[in-house]
């Protein structure tokens, strides 16, 4: 069986490596940003020179061959569903006996007056980062349209070069659309405190050309104000990118339809990751989930269905992180930004504003939904089992040590948790548990 | 702020123009008796000085002085033997005692050369302390101090945007190892006195390595991918590891050329240990003061992360004191020179007779100091790494691993990820380890037995060339040398044999191990390109897979620079057996699907 794969991002290669892993089959990956797989959330670490470019690809170059994984740095045109090839744009085409579509996301225009003009980049793609790369010479300002996670990255490497940086954010509190208030405001302090230019609460009102095709200034929608600068960069999210289907048999919304299974309305075609858009989600999740774990998770279900072991696409319990310049970010389970009736909430901050812990439970059982973190780092097996096993609020204070990741020596806010509870509830628990791997381990039965 | 960063950088580099200066500023003239203890020999020598105009001549500079010494004392050895030919030796006087023996060349141009010093130097050695190494520490610290004002958090900013740190492009990387390889080895045919089988033997065994390596493994096409990209070339770190080199080449095998280096700190060696100062005591001197002024620019740079505040401070206080000063103050009071942390078979000198024979002469303390060398090795190491791994000596203890932690910090990215490396790596520093111990035998047996023949070998020889190729070319030439070329634990990873010993411990039998959260890995690569020891963090943690390697320090900075807080280091005897198998990613499905990898 040939199985080619379009897209070489996460969600394509870890489909690629896990059929490989488990069948014989034939398989192709074609790509055409980058010739081998690299990290795209590592993209702001090359510009940052943190890492070279060659060392956010995540394997060798030598392991496609010895693993057999045939790739092709082409762009496909089309595909003819009749014939079961891909069209491409250099090479002759290419027959599948099953096809995945694994093309990612492109960041969102709202049709912005300017946004096409030169300067004016989202980030996404290598291409992206070449052109930041590009503009960096003599840049006296960037202005940086849309908070959220991409656009703290762009905002961070900009700030790596001193190169002065605005921000133009919706939300009245940074990214407050997903943060509860208190994080929101923390994460406001904090890009602020990096001598980010951050408006919150207005929105972009057009991009000005220079008279020659590039972009020289932004206006605020609500003020008028003028801001020059040399670049503009669109993180206002991203959508899945479906052009090369949006014509065909294949059924899409937003992103690709899929089922249960990834696989869209055309039979034997499958679509993964970024432009994948679920027809029945889990209860509580998205049907779009541009993140990097869904994307891989995606990968490795489709390679079991691919290879004789039909698999529903079940996510676990919902997870992710990001950094906020110098915060770590980590969540697990539920936090909504805004509480409904049925949830309560535990939230300690640090004094020096750059730490906190939020555990959100259900009023009525006290059984435990969610931890949101922030400079301090718990560990994954630990939250989503209390999560799962719906644990109660008290057992979960009193363990609450298991779950810490920080590193060693490092000091742990623990008892400030607890203390804080004790005080407004009027209880008295106390830290049972250690932070510690033995416990740990027994806590999850993974003691041999 | 910048401006103060500046105005370090600048005095720094004052301080270390005026330190190289001083190679060529010290001035040298033979004056009064010259420092040689046998009688016959000084004679002669002193006969052949005047003959030669040495003596009483204008003062000059080492590049003269020593070369013309070195003919001088070769003309009044022909003299003597001439004499001897002649004559014969006197009534009732050994041969050696007469004639000046080969070995003993370089033995008497040090001594001269250190009692004949004249010149700026030596008539104000503080005023020269300050403008060379005072300027320099300032400098640094000028330079430093500034991060304390910056917020917490990696600051990994521009690493390979900058000429000194990003290090080689594949080819120029080859080329300056194979020239520092070929040096070492043909300075080791005349090291050897001119015997080549040991240069043949290291090749052959090199040639091996690379053969089981390239092509029985078939891995020569396999391109290091993670070796620097192409149109990277840091000339300045180029710059800096021939500097480098080249002091560990005067310092090894031509001392008497740093003699404008060693008086600067003769007045210290005085007030520690009343004598002065030798080239070893100038390089312990030097090592402290990187290992403290670097250790602050690490403090600096960690400090969101108590673990790497703590380790610093750590190796600070075990260079500065157990390595420096104590060994110092031990000679003071008359006591055998010992560094308590320092564990054989890194100390391969441990088991060599004149150091036993100290040992056992100096009473109740050598005697500790012997039964302490020994329990370090068979209880310390096996003990202390079962529960912590081997990081209690490599990033906490060692030397070696405070320098690499802490001059070597810069360059930590620049060590070979490739799988390559990794095999390479597995041959060379357990071949060493093999040396060293094969090499310790041969001397125990030479120490009972009282004879250095041992069949067809000389453990004499197998100690010197151990001694040359592994304690001087591989610990020190390439090992720091190469800090700026190939990364700051090129020793470590590739030839330490103490690390070997603990890797194995490690590997099979500790609580040790760095766990990976959950399914947290963005595979963004940072804990790959900043360990140190060139290990694939970021292959195990996108698995979902703990971290047990043999060769991981246990430096902790996968686990800092992790940007998901994905990696942390622990310790556990639950699960020993299954830790390096167990993968638990939380992956798909509910729970009837396990999914492993
Ligand atoms: C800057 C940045 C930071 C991020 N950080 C995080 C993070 O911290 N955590 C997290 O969970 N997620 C993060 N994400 C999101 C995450 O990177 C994406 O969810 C993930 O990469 C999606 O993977 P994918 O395989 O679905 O698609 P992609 O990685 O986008 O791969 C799709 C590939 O297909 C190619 N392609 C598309 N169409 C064609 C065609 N017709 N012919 C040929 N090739 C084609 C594209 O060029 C692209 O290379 C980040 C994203 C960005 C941009
Ligand atoms: S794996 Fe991590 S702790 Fe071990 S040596 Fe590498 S960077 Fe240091
Ligand atoms: S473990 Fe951390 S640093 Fe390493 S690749 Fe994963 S996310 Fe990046």
């Amino acid at each position: 069986m040939h199985i080619v794969i379009i897209g070489n991002g996460v969600s394509g290669i870890t489909a690629a490596r896990h059929i490989r892993k488990r069948s014989d089959h034939q398989i192709t990956v074609i790509s055409a940003e980058s010739e081998h797989f690299f990290s795209r959330t590592a993209l702001m670490y090359v510009y940052m020179g943190h890492m070279r470019w060659t060392d956010i690809k995540p394997y060798e170059d030598w392991f496609w061959e010895k693993n057999r994984i045939d790739l092709v740095h082409d762009y496909v045109e089309s595909i003819d569903y009749g014939g079961n090839q891909v069209i491409l744009a250099k090479a002759n085409p290419i027959k599948y006996d099953k096809l995945i579509l694994a093309t990612g996301s492109k960041s969102n225009k709202f049709g912005w007056p300017g946004q096409d003009l030169e300067a004016v980049y989202g980030l996404y793609s290598k291409q992206d980062l070449e052109a930041m790369e590009r503009h960096t010479p003599g840049l006296k300002r960037a202005v940086i349209v849309g908070g959220g996670l991409i656009g703290i990255e762009m905002a961070e490497m900009f700030r790596s070069r001193d190169i002065p940086v605005t921000m133009i954010v919706r939300e009245s509190n940074y990214w407050d659309n997903v943060l509860p208030a208190e994080e929101a405001a923390m994460i406001s302090r904090h890009i602020r405190e990096h001598h980010i230019d951050l408006r919150l609460g207005v929105n972009l009102g057009e991009i000005i050309d220079d008279g020659q095709g590039k972009a020289c200034a932004v206006t605020i929608k609500e003020t008028g104000e003028r801001i020059d600068c040399g670049y503009v960069g669109l993180t206002a999210g991203v959508s899945p990118r479906i052009d090369l289907v949006k014509d065909g048999p294949i059924e899409t919304g937003r992103g690709i339809l899929v089922d249960d299974y990834l696989e869209t309305s055309v039979p034997g075609i499958y679509a993964l990751g970024d432009c994948a858009e679920l027809r029945e989600p889990q209860p509580g999740r998205r049907p779009i989930e541009a993140i990097w774990y869904a994307g891989r998770m995606m990968g490795e279900t489709v390679a079991h269905t691919l290879t004789g072991d039909r698999q529903p696409y079940r996510p676990r319990l919902w997870f992710n992180s990001a950094k906020f310049l110098d915060i770590e970010y980590q969540v697990y389970g539920d936090v909504p930004a805004q509480l409904p009736e049925d949830l309560s909430t535990l939230y300690w901050e640090h004094s020096d504003g750059r730490q906190s812990i939020r555990i959100v439970y259900e009023t009525a059982t006290e059984a435990v939904r969610g931890f949101n973190l922030f400079g301090v780092r718990y560990r994954h097996e630990v939250c989503e089992k209390w999560i799962l096993d719906k644990a109660s609020l008290d057992t979960v204070l009193q363990d609450i040590s298991l779950a810490n990741f920080d590193p060693e020596f490092c000091k742990q806010y623990e008892q400030d948790l607890v203390d804080q509870y004790n005080q407004a509830t009027g209880k008295s628990l106390s830290l049972r548990k250690k932070r510690n791997l033995d416990q740990v381990l027994t806590f999850l039965n993974l003691r041999s | 702020m910048e401006i103060i960063k500046k105005i370090g950088l600048t005095l720094f580099f004052i301080g270390l123009l005026l330190f190289t200066a001083c190679l060529h500023l010290s001035k040298f003239q033979m004056a009064g008796e010259l420092a040689v203890d046998n009688d016959v020999h000084r004679t002669a020598i002193t006969n052949a000085a005047a003959q030669s105009g040495l003596q009483g001549g204008e003062p000059q500079s080492i590049w003269t002085f020593a070369p013309r010494l070195k003919t001088t004392i070769k003309d009044a050895q022909s003299m003597l033997q001439a004499e001897v030919d002649a004559q014969g030796l006197p009534e009732g006087v050994a041969e050696w005692d007469y004639k000046i023996g080969d070995w003993k060349i370089k033995e008497y141009i040090s001594s001269i050369v250190s009692s004949s010093t004249a010149g700026p130097i030596s008539k104000s050695p503080w005023l020269w302390f300050f403008l060379t190494f005072g300027l320099g520490i300032i400098g640094g610290l000028l330079y430093i101090l500034p991060s304390f004002a910056k917020l917490p958090g990696i600051k990994n900013d521009h690493v390979y945007h900058r000429s000194y740190q990003r290090g080689l492009r594949l080819a120029p990387r080859a080329a300056v190892l194979s020239l520092t390889i070929a040096g070492v080895l043909g300075y080791g045919i005349i090291y050897m006195g001119g015997s080549w089988i040991w240069t043949a033997l290291t090749v052959a065994a090199g040639a091996i390595i690379l053969y089981l390596v390239m092509i029985q493994q078939d891995s020569a096409k396999n391109q290091p991918a993670r070796s620097a990209g192409p149109s990277i070339t840091g000339w300045f770190g180029i710059f800096t590891g021939i500097y480098l080199i080249g002091f560990y080449i005067l310092l090894y095998w031509a001392p008497s050329y740093i003699q404008g280096w060693i008086q600067l700190v003769n007045p210290i060696s005085e007030a520690l240990s009343g004598g002065p100062a030798s080239q070893w005591f100038l390089y312990g001197f030097m090592y402290t003061i990187i290992v403290i002024v670097m250790g602050i620019r690490m403090i600096a740079k960690y400090r969101h992360n108590t673990y790497q505040m703590i380790r610093t401070g750590s190796v600070m206080f075990f260079q500065t004191a157990f390595a420096f000063l104590i060994p110092e103050i031990m000679v003071r009071l008359n006591q055998p020179y010992y560094d308590f942390k320092n564990i054989w078979p890194l100390n391969y000198t441990f088991f060599f007779d004149w150091n036993l024979n100290k040992l056992l002469d100096s009473g109740g303390l050598g005697i500790f100091m012997l039964v302490w060398g020994i329990a370090l090795i068979v209880i310390a190491v096996p003990v202390i790494t079962y529960f912590f791994g081997k990081r209690w000596y490599c990033s906490w203890v060692c030397g070696c691993g405070g320098l690499a932690e802490t001059m070597g910090d810069p360059y930590r990215q620049l060590s070979d990820k490739s799988l390559r490396a990794w095999k390479i790596e597995r041959f060379t520093i357990h071949a060493v380890l093999v040396f060293a111990v094969v090499m310790t035998i041969l001397v125990l047996i030479s120490y009972f037995s009282g004879s250095a023949r041992l069949g067809f070998l000389n453990s004499e020889q197998v100690r010197t060339w151990y001694g040359f190729l592994i304690g001087s070319a591989f610990a020190g030439v390439v090992g720091t040398g190469f800090y700026p070329l190939m990364g700051n634990r090129m020793w470590c990873r590739f030839g330490c044999p103490l690390a070997a010993y603990l890797g194995l411990v490690q590997r099979f039998k500790s609580r040790f191990r760095i766990t990976v959260n959950g399914g947290q890995c963005i595979s963004c690569g940072n804990c790959s390109t900043y360990c140190e020891m060139g290990i694939d963090v970021r292959h195990y943690a996108q698995r979902g897979q703990d971290i047990v390697r043999s060769s991981c320090v246990g430096c902790g900075v996968c686990s800092a620079v992790c940007p998901r807080g994905v990696l942390r280091l622990e310790n556990a005897s639950g699960d020993i057996a299954t830790r390096t198998s167990e993968l638990r990613t939380i992956h798909i499905g509910e729970d009837e699907v396990t999914m492993l990898s």
